[in-house]
C-alpha cells in the first residue's frame, strides 16, 4: 500500500503586474468608477486582465511506499518549495490529488513559529503543538528534545537571547521527535555548524531506517541528496524532468547544467586572446574551498574563481581580472589579482600562471551569476576578453539573506555594526 | 488517517472535527498571547482592569458629573462599567482577530492547522481579560448593593456567547479583508473608535424612541449591553425586540463572516 499517492498535480499562480499589495480604497474606486464592467467580471469569473498567469508545478506524480525517501533537486523557482507547500496543505493545487496515509510533519523553515520573547522550554511546547503534537506528547518528549538541541542551560532563558545555531538546533530537534509518518523537509541542513549537519543526517537515517518514517526531502546539497536519498525527482519550470535512482539523477542533473551552454568550467576559445603573441587564456572553474569545480552555493560557502593563463613575453604588466553579473546582468563587482598587492602593476615574468580569486561567504545575495574574464594592462591595452563564461547559482542557507528577504541590494554583506546605548 | 488534497471548489466548508482534533494548539497559542504579554507588560495580570477602570473614571467625570447624561436613574460609575466591560471585550478582541491572520503570516505561510484557530485564540485570550475586569463588577455591585436576578445569571453566559459570535463573525470578515487589501489595518481603529458612539456604551438605549430602539440593534452590542444592565442592575425590563434584533443581526453577521473567511482562507498562504 503507497503511503504518498501523488496524481497530476499542478498549480497555477497569478501574478499582477503592478505587484505589491491590493488596496481597499483603490479596488472600491476602481468599482465606483465602471461598476458594470466590474460586475460583469465577476459574472462571467475573468481574471482582471494586467495578471499573467504561470504553472508553478504541472501535471506532477508519484508515489511512495511506508519508509522511503525521496529526494527533490531542481533550480530556484522550479517548484520544490510549491510541491511541499501542497503536501503540507499550505496552500491548494489547482488541479490535481494527494492521497496521504498517515500523520504529515513538516520542517518547512526552521524556527517557524518560535516567539523571542519566550524561553526553549515554553517554544518547545509551542512549536510542538504547532507542528500537529498533542499536549501530553509534547511535554512527554520536551526532555528528549531538549537533550538533543544540546542547549542545556540555556533552556529557560528566552529564544532572543540565542545563537542562530541553538536556534536551528532548537527547531530541528522538536520536528524529528515529532514522529510523523510522512516528514517533510526543505532545506534544513544547509544551516547550523558541520557537526550538528552531521547529527541531523545520523538522525535522519535513524528514523527512516529504524522506524520506516517516510521523508520527502528537498535540498540543493547534492550529497546529502545522495545519501540519504535512494530515489529522485528533478524538477525544472514545474514539470518533472528526472524521476528515478539518485545516481541518474544526479548525473542527469549534472550533465544538463554542463549542456547549457555555459558551466561552471569554461575551456577557452581562440577568440578570447586578444593579442595572442602576448597572453594566452588557458581555461576558468569556480568550486568550492576544495577546489573540485561546482556550480551551487550556499550563502554561507565561500566560492573560488580560478583562472589559467600564460604570459608569452615580458610585458610592463599585467592583470587578470573576473567580472561578476547578476541576472539582471547588472555588474556586482570585479575583482582583480592585484587587490591582494595594490602597489604591484602586475609585471609578470613569462610563464604560466593561476589566479584563484576567493568571493567571501555572506556576500552575495541569492540567485544566478554570470563571469566575464579580462586580463589587461595597467598601462593601457588587453589581452584576454572572454564574456559569459562561467555561471552559478547561490541559494540562501545563513548569514543576512537568512534574515530578511526582502532587503535591498544587488549584494547581501554581513557588514560590522556596533550599537551602544547612549 | 487519511488525508486527501484536492482542489478546494466547494463554496461551503466547516469542519468542525478537524478544529477539534486541534484543541490544544489552540490552548497554545492563547497561552503564547498571555505568557508574551505578561513578559512585556510589568504590570501583568492588572492591565486587563485597568484599561476599563480608567475609562470609567473618565466617562463618569465628563459624560456622567458634566455632560449629565442620563443613566436609567443608576449611579453612572456602575451603568458605564457595566457597559465598558462588554464593550472592551468586543472592541479588543475584534481588532485583534481582525490582525490574526496577517500577523500570523510566518505560520500560515509554513505549517497548516485549521487558521479559524487564531482568531478563535485571540478571543479566549481577550476573554480572560473580561473575567479579571468582571471582578471590579462584581465589587461595585456589593457597593452600590445591586443583587443581580436569577434570570439575570441565567442570561450573563448567554450575552457572552452572542458577543463572542458577533466578534467572531465580523472579526473574520474584516481579518479576511485585511490579508487582501492592506490598507484596511489603518481604517479600523479609526471604524472602531466610531462604533462605541452607536452603542448605548456611555448612554442608555432609552435615549431612544421604543418605536425605533429596535434599529440600535442592528449593531450586536447594543443588545448585549441593553441587556446586561436590564438583568444585572435591573435599569429597566429587557428589550425584547432590541435584543431580538442583535440576535439575528449576530447571525447574519456570523454567517456572512465565515463565507467571507472560507472563501480567502484558502489562498491565505499565496496573497499574504
Amino acid at each position: 500500500m503507497n503511503i504518498i499517492e501523488v496524481e497530476n498535480l499542478s498549480k497555477q499562480y497569478f501574478i499582477g503586474s503592478g505587484g505589491g499589495y491590493l488596496t481597499l480604497r483603490d479596488t472600491l474606486v476602481n468599482i465606483a468608477r465602471a461598476p458594470f464592467s466590474w460586475l460583469g467580471s465577476k459574472v462571467a469569473g475573468q481574471k482582471a486582465q494586467d495578471t499573467n498567469e504561470f504553472w508553478a508545478l504541472k501535471d506532477i506524480s508519484f508515489s511512495m511506499k511506508p519508509g522511503e525517501v525521496l529526494g527533490i533537486i531542481g533550480r530556484n523557482g522550479a517548484g520544490k518549495s510549491t510541491l511541499l507547500k501542497i503536501l503540507s496543505r499550505i496552500t491548494p493545487p489547482t488541479t490535481g490529488q494527494v492521497k496521504l496515509r498517515g500523520r504529515v510533519g513538516s520542517l518547512l523553515e526552521v524556527g517557524t513559529g518560535f516567539h523571542p520573547e519566550l524561553t526553549g522550554r515554553e517554544n518547545i511546547l509551542l512549536n510542538g503543538a504547532i507542528l500537529g503534537m498533542r499536549r501530553t506528547e509534547i511535554l512527554k518528549k520536551s526532555g528528549l528534545i531538549a537533550e538533543f538541541a544540546d542547549i542545556g542551560q540555556f533552556l529557560d532563558t528566552p529564544v532572543k537571547r540565542y545563537s542562530s545555531g541553538m536556534y536551528v538546533r532548537l527547531a530541528f530537534a522538536v520536528a524529528v521527535h515529532l514522529e510523523p509518518d510522512i516528514l517533510l523537509i526543505d532545506e534544513v541542513l544547509a544551516v547550523g555548524d558541520a557537526e550538528f549537519q552531521k547529527k541531523c543526517l545520523q538522525k535522519m537515517e535513524e528514523v527512516t531506517q529504524k522506524d520506516g518514517r517516510t521523508i520527502i526531502f528537498v535540498s540543493h546539497n547534492i550529497s546529502a541528496i545522495e545519501r540519504l536519498c535512494p530515489k529522485s525527482i528533478l524538477l525544472d519550470k514545474g514539470r518533472a524532468q528526472k524521476y528515478g535512482p539518485t545516481s541518474e539523477v544526479v548525473e542527469y542533473y549534472s550533465n544538463q547544467h554542463a549542456a547549457s551552454g555555459m558551466g561552471f568550467v569554461y575551456t577557452p576559445s581562440p577568440k578570447d586572446n586578444l593579442e595572442p603573441d602576448s597572453a594566452e587564456f588557458l581555461g576558468a572553474s569556480v568550486g568550492g574551498q576544495s577546489g573540485q569545480p561546482a556550480g551551487v552555493f550556499g550563502t554561507m560557502d565561500e566560492i573560488y574563481v580560478t583562472m589559467e593563463y600564460e604570459i608569452k613575453k615580458q610585458l610592463s604588466g599585467f592583470l587578470m581580472e573576473y567580472q561578476l553579473f547578476n541576472e539582471d546582468n547588472q555588474a556586482v563587482f570585479a575583482s582583480t589579482d592585484h587587490d591582494s598587492d595594490p602597489s604591484t602593476s602586475g609585471n609578470k615574468p613569462v610563464g604560466r600562471y593561476v589566479g584563484r580569486g576567493k568571493i567571501p561567504k555572506k556576500f552575495l545575495r541569492p540567485g544566478r551569476y554570470y563571469l566575464s574574464a579580462a586580463g589587461w594592462n595597467p598601462d593601457g591595452g588587453s589581452y584576454i576578453l572572454a564574456r559569459n563564461i562561467l555561471n552559478f547559482e547561490v541559494f540562501a542557507n545563513g548569514g543576512p539573506a537568512n534574515l530578511e528577504k526582502g532587503r535591498l541590494g544587488v549584494i547581501f554583506p554581513e557588514l560590522e555594526w556596533n550599537t551602544v546605548k547612549k | 488517517m487519511e488525508i486527501i488534497i484536492r482542489p478546494k471548489t466547494k463554496w461551503w466548508r466547516l469542519d468542525l472535527r478537524e478544529l477539534w482534533m486541534y484543541r490544544d494548539l489552540s490552548y497554545f497559542l492563547s497561552w503564547k498571547d498571555l505568557k508574551v504579554r505578561y513578559k512585556q507588560t510589568s504590570i501583568g495580570a492588572l492591565w486587563a482592569v485597568f484599561q476599563p477602570l480608567f475609562s470609567m473614571i473618565v466617562f463618569t467625570v465628563f459624560f456622567g458629573r458634566l455632560a449629565k447624561i442620563p443613566s436609567d436613574n443608576i449611579p453612572y460609575p456602575i451603568f458605564v462599567y457595566c457597559g465598558l466591560l462588554f464593550w472592551l471585550l468586543f472592541s479588543n478582541s475584534l481588532s485583534s482577530s481582525a490582525e490574526s491572520f496577517v500577523g500570523n503570516e510566518r505560520l500560515i505561510t509554513k505549517v497548516y492547522f485549521p487558521r479559524l484557530l487564531l482568531p478563535l485564540s485571540t478571543i479566549t485570550t481577550n476573554f480572560l481579560d473580561f473575567l479579571i475586569a468582571s471582578g471590579i463588577l462584581v465589587i461595585m455591585m456589593f457597593y452600590y448593593r445591586y443583587a443581580p436576578s436569577l434570570l439575570g445569571i441565567l442570561m450573563v453566559p448567554f450575552l457572552l456567547l452572542l458577543t463572542v459570535a458577533a466578534t467572531l463573525g465580523i472579526g473574520l470578515f474584516i481579518g479576511s479583508l485585511n490579508v487582501k487589501y492592506r490598507d484596511v489595518r489603518f481604517a479600523l481603529p479609526f471604524f472602531i473608535q466610531l462604533l462605541i458612539f452607536i452603542t448605548p456604551v456611555i448612554y442608555p438605549a432609552s435615549i431612544v424612541s421604543p418605536k425605533h430602539q429596535w434599529i440600535l440593534g442592528l449593531n450586536p452590542m447594543a443588545g448585549v449591553i441593553d441587556t446586561a444592565r436590564a438583568v444585572l442592575l435591573s435599569s429597566t425590563p429587557i428589550h425584547w425586540g432590541l435584543l431580538g434584533v442583535s440576535v439575528l443581526c449576530t447571525m447574519i453577521y456570523c454567517f456572512l463572516g465565515y463565507f467571507y473567511f472560507q472563501k480567502v482562507e484558502k489562498y491565505f498562504a499565496d496573497i499574504i
